[in-house]
């Protein structure tokens, strides 16, 4: 079974429909790359699975449970909103990183404020801090970040700060992680570290989505590809059928301009 | 004589003191509110923020203060006792108003100039708004707000010598009382080195602030 199912997913801004019927399911493992031109509703469509949009219309359901259905009243699936939103984590284009806390700080921030809430927090506090930071650390490192812990935002390159960012999506261990353009606001020569650290999480089975315009890492890390255009899907299948044999004309026009470069 | 202006003159700094520190207590929390009323979601409550911001700021503070201390009279509203601390209120209360008005945008600016995608951010990593307020936001709003506020901080300063029109005997009329009691030009310069050393500390003080504050960008 699908562990995402989102169905007939529409989205408006006044009168612009953004995203009209949207549809899609995702196996758990696995990776999916979306791509399509700029203003395609991309986007809009990973902020949506992570409520940061609310849909007009369509469902939201991971592992069975329905987060999000349009015809329930805003009070009604609001409810533990927080809790819903923990399935997915999400890497911004520009990084959003907290500026005055250090990288590690960053990751274990909102692990820290979960721990709060729990009952048993006062007593065990030491033990519970130390074992969030000891996490924070092996997730650093695992971005090759180990001597990089203690720096401040400001004082990283891009790519160093996208590793962060992705840590920190990490750190709270979601079922779906998304990625917006993870690359697309750093300099030529960075975003291979940030790809590498990327295909390394696919290699190890993470669920993803990737927004992307690098065709050949989304060829070769995802298992899935969904081409949009104008706030529809217009073409999906196995990833290499996609880039390499596309179906729909739009899909054609879209990649030749790409491999035209 | 140097001794007896000098007391004189400490004697006026008092009342500068206290027209500063009351103003700066009173503008702050009330600069504040109108900043969120700025941003309000009720239109009638941003177009009221916009007016009173407009008259403030494109009327002269001198005139202000007249209107304050003799306005409520001419109204049959005493509200003012005709001695020192009557006018001393007058002025705090005409001060409060005039700053929070430009303190309001300040903080407009400091608010809206924290990125959107710092409260998404705390958002999909579960932080509930307060957290999210006190944790993420309030602090990259401090640092904003910092320089633009320790400039209008020392501009209080300055502006404390105003309370004169209405005969508050604040420090530059205390230098100015020896012009017309014995000629003396000199007491009036000499205030000058108090305002500087007024000044001069809160310098230091929002020096030390912003230091703080430059670890992170
Ligand atoms: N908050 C918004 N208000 C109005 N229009 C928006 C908003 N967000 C996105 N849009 C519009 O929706 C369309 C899709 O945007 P987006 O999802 O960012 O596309 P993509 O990520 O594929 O470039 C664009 O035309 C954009 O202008
Ligand atoms: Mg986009």
């Amino acid at each position: 079974m699908a562990i995402l199912e989102a169905n007939h997913i529409e989205k408006h801004f006044g009168s612009t429909k953004v995203l009209k019927d949207v549809s899609l399911s995702l196996e758990e493992g696995n990776a999916l790359a979306i791509i399509g031109s700029s203003g395609s509703g991309k986007t809009t469509l990973l902020r949506c699975l992570n409520f940061l949009e609310i849909p007009n219309a369509g469902t939201i359901s991971v592992k069975g449970e329905t987060l999000f259905d349009a015809s329930l009243s805003a009070k009604e699936w609001e409810k533990d909103i927080r809790k819903k939103r923990l399935h997915f984590g999400m890497v911004f284009q520009s990084f959003n990183l907290f500026p005055q806390y250090t990288a590690l700080e960053n990751v274990t921030l909102a692990e820290k404020l979960l721990a709060e809430e729990k009952p048993d927090f006062k007593k065990n506090k030491k033990e519970i801090f130390h074992a969030i930071e000891e996490h924070g650390k092996e997730l650093l490192r695992q971005m090759g970040l180990e001597s990089r812990m203690g720096h401040y935002p400001h004082q990283l390159s891009g790519g160093q700060q996208q590793r962060v960012a992705i840590a920190r999506a990490l750190a709270l261990q979601p079922d779906i992680l998304c990625f917006d353009e993870p690359t697309s606001a750093l300099d030529p020569e960075l975003t291979g570290e940030v790809l590498k650290v990327i295909r390394g999480l696919a290699d190890r089975k993470t669920t993803m989505i990737i927004v992307t315009h690098e065709m050949a890492f989304a060829r070769d890390v995802a298992d899935r590809i969904i081409f949009m255009d104008d706030g529809v899907i217009v073409e999906q299948g196995d990833a290499r059928q996609v880039i390499d044999n596309p179906v729909e004309e739009r899909t054609k026009q879209f990649l030749a301009r790409y491999t035209q470069g | 004589m140097i001794w007896t202006v000098t007391q004189a003159l400490l004697n006026g700094l008092i009342t500068t003191f206290e027209i500063f520190i009351f103003t700066l207590a009173l503008a702050l929390p009330f600069g504040l509110i109108l900043a969120f009323g700025a941003m309000s979601r009720v239109k009638i409550l941003r177009y009221f923020v916009q007016v009173l911001v407009w008259i403030i700021r494109g009327t002269p503070l001198m005139l202000q203060l007249i209107v304050m201390f003799y306005g409520p009279g001419m109204l049959g509203l005493n509200i003012w006792s005709g001695d020192e601390a009557g006018r001393i209120a007058a002025t705090v209360v005409a001060f409060s108003i005039n700053y929070a008005c430009y303190f309001s945008v300040i903080f407009k600016g400091g608010i809206e100039g924290v990125p959107a995608g710092q409260r998404e951010a705390g958002e999909v990593l579960g932080m509930t708004k307060s957290q999210i307020f006190f944790r993420v936001t309030l602090l990259q709003m401090v640092k904003r707000v910092v320089p633009p506020m320790s400039n209008e901080i020392i501009t209080l300063v300055k502006d404390t010598a105003l309370a004169r029109t209405i005969a508050a005997y604040e420090l530059t009329f205390a230098g100015y009382s020896f012009m017309k009691s014995a000629g003396l030009v000199w007491p009036l310069f000499y205030t000058g080195v108090f305002y500087l050393a007024f000044v001069g500390v809160l310098t230091l003080l929002f020096g030390y602030f912003e230091k703080k504050l430059s670890y992170f960008r």
